[in-house]
């Protein structure tokens, strides 16, 4: 899976000190469940994103258990607290050991 | 057997007939680009409704606000890798799409004329069939599958730079017999159901058909980001879908009733705003 | 692969013979719970959940939790064939204790919110969603 997998991330380039900000974020990935069979009705082993974080200069934001229950192409919505100028790091951990990251910068104006 | 069908039909559009109307709501997108969504149907189908409307105002509440934001449409993630297809150099002679077309955005406008008459082909040629003759001819590259992923991402990145602009397929011409055929077949009754495209998306839209909310078939969203499979569709393909739903053999991808249907049913959306990549069910 | 419509009718048979085995089924569930609670007793508050009364489609579902508190909110699905769905931990700097994401629901069920204060306590709250199987696009 780690061909072809791809971060999204929407966060505000500015914000205002202490201000809260939505960040959205999405990664395209099948989420194989593992419930599913093949038309040979063999199982389709699990392959998922399993855990997300964000973090902003190294300082915890979210961090995510996702299960095979969350849908192909994972969407996560939430809010943060920018204290000052600095960046957010997205981290998407995959079962098969893949790790996609992402970074933004956001000024404090 | 035709009673029979009546039969069939109004077991379908079960009970209660139960007439769900289009919802009544505008698509801005982004907060920014006002689409057009409803509007007066064109002449030449004026006889069999008064108002075309996109299949957006069919969809549930999440759904529509799924496509009212970039960032929330999952169809725009595939969008983004077919700008990078884009920009990749392939092929025997070196080039990328942007060698000869610039940036993608240089192609806003070309979504909504197709399919379209190529007057040195001798044929109407549907976006993917212009993409293809690209890779091969000017490219020297390999021919994507007609409904593929590189081919359904890339006519989604066609779509996603027209945004806005109205539908606008010629329909007479060089065209015209084209054009015959895909109403032709609009209106043919296919199958075991003996459905044809027009006793649903004609007569029955707004009724529900089980759970689902009938709409008038419009095209003008395609690609469609589909939440039942999860990834971009291509008319084509959703045409297949609907065939097979009537229990019939269907046409291919890429076949010639399929081009015609498409240019037909395109036509029937001529003034609505292209919307591609749309989410549907 | 597709999830087929023939596929999605054996799934949701497979779901129909899990609620035909409450005990089991119940079991996975009690046990997902414990393990988040430590047994402890969950009651109701400082929890929502946003979920569509009918879901357009069962494989991407839009639901939002929030709190005002909330050190850790845990989603279920109560009648999926595996009920976690997720869980989310709010670090220093979340700004609120909000989240939405997109779930797959294998049929109509309840989902459950259950989060965790920063008292220990637990609180709940529950929401059924209706799963339509649709004609053509379902």
């Amino acid at each position: 899976m780690a061909s072809g997998v791809k971060p999204r991330v929407k966060v505000p380039k500015t914000a205002a000190a202490g201000e809260a900000i939505t960040i959205k974020t999405l990664i395209s990935h099948r989420m194989e469940s593992g419930q599913r069979k093949d038309d040979e009705g063999n199982i389709i082993p699990r392959s998922i994103i399993n855990r997300f974080t964000c973090e902003f200069n190294g300082e915890n934001v979210v961090d995510v258990v996702l299960e095979p229950a969350i849908s192909t192409n994972p969407y996560l919505e939430f809010e943060a607290l920018v204290p000052e100028t600095g960046e957010f790091k997205f981290t998407w951990y995959d079962d098969d050991g893949s790790v996609y990251e992402e970074t933004k910068e956001i000024t404090v104006g | 057997m035709m009673r029979l069908t009546g039969a069939l039909l109004a077991v379908l559009l079960t009970a209660p007939m139960a007439s769900a109307d289009p919802v009544d709501d505008t698509l801005i997108l982004n907060g920014e680009t006002e689409m057009v969504t409803r509007t007066a149907a064109p002449d030449h189908v004026s006889d069999a409704m008064d108002e075309v409307l996109s299949g957006w105002h069919f969809r549930g509440t999440e759904t529509r606000a799924m496509q009212e934001d970039d960032f929330d449409n999952p169809g725009m993630i595939f969008v983004e890798k077919a700008e990078d297809t884009w920009n990749a150099v392939e092929g025997s002679e070196d080039k990328s799409c942007a060698s000869c077309h610039g940036a993608s955005d240089q192609m806003a406008g070309v979504r909504p004329t197709y399919p379209k008459w190529n007057e040195e082909a001798g044929e109407v040629r549907t976006l993917e069939m212009q993409v293809n003759d690209c890779r091969k001819n000017r490219m020297g590259a390999e021919e994507w599958k007609y409904t593929g992923a590189d081919m359904v991402n890339m006519t989604a990145l066609l779509a996603s730079v027209s945004r806005g602009l109205p539908m606008d397929v010629a329909i007479d011409g060089p065209a015209q017999s084209t054009w015959e055929q895909g109403k032709e077949l609009y209106y043919t009754r296919f199958g075991q159901l003996e459905l044809s495209c027009a006793n649903c998306h004609e007569d029955n839209y707004g009724n529900m058909i089980r759970a689902d909310h009938l709409s008038q078939g419009q095209i003008n969203g395609f690609p469609v980001y589909r939440l039942k499979n999860t990834k971009l569709n291509a008319a084509h393909d959703r045409f297949k879908g609907c065939i097979r739903d009537t229990r019939a053999e269907t046409f291919k991808p890429g076949s010639e009733e399929f081009i015609a249907l498409e240019l037909y049913v395109a036509s029937r959306g001529n003034g609505l705003s292209v919307e591609g990549p749309a989410v549907r069910n | 692969m597709e999830l087929t419509r023939r596929k999605a009718i054996l799934l949701g048979a497979g779901a129909f013979l899990a609620a035909g085995l409450p005990f089991r089924a119940s079991a996975a569930l009690e046990d997902k719970i414990a393990e988040f609670t430590g047994g402890a007793e969950v009651g109701s508050g400082d929890i929502k959940l946003i979920a569509p009364e009918i879901a357009e489609n069962g494989n991407t579902v839009p639901i939002e939790v929030s709190s005002e508190t909330a050190d850790e909110i845990m989603v279920l699905a109560l009648g999926n064939p595996t009920p976690s769905v997720a869980t989310f931990k709010f670090g220093k700097l979340a700004a609120s204790r909000t989240a939405s994401t997109r779930i797959r629901l294998a049929g109509t069920q309840d989902v459950m919110a259950i989060a965790k204060l920063p008292d220990g306590s637990f609180v709940q709250a529950t929401s059924t969603v209706k799963v339509t199987i649709g004609g053509c696009g379902g």
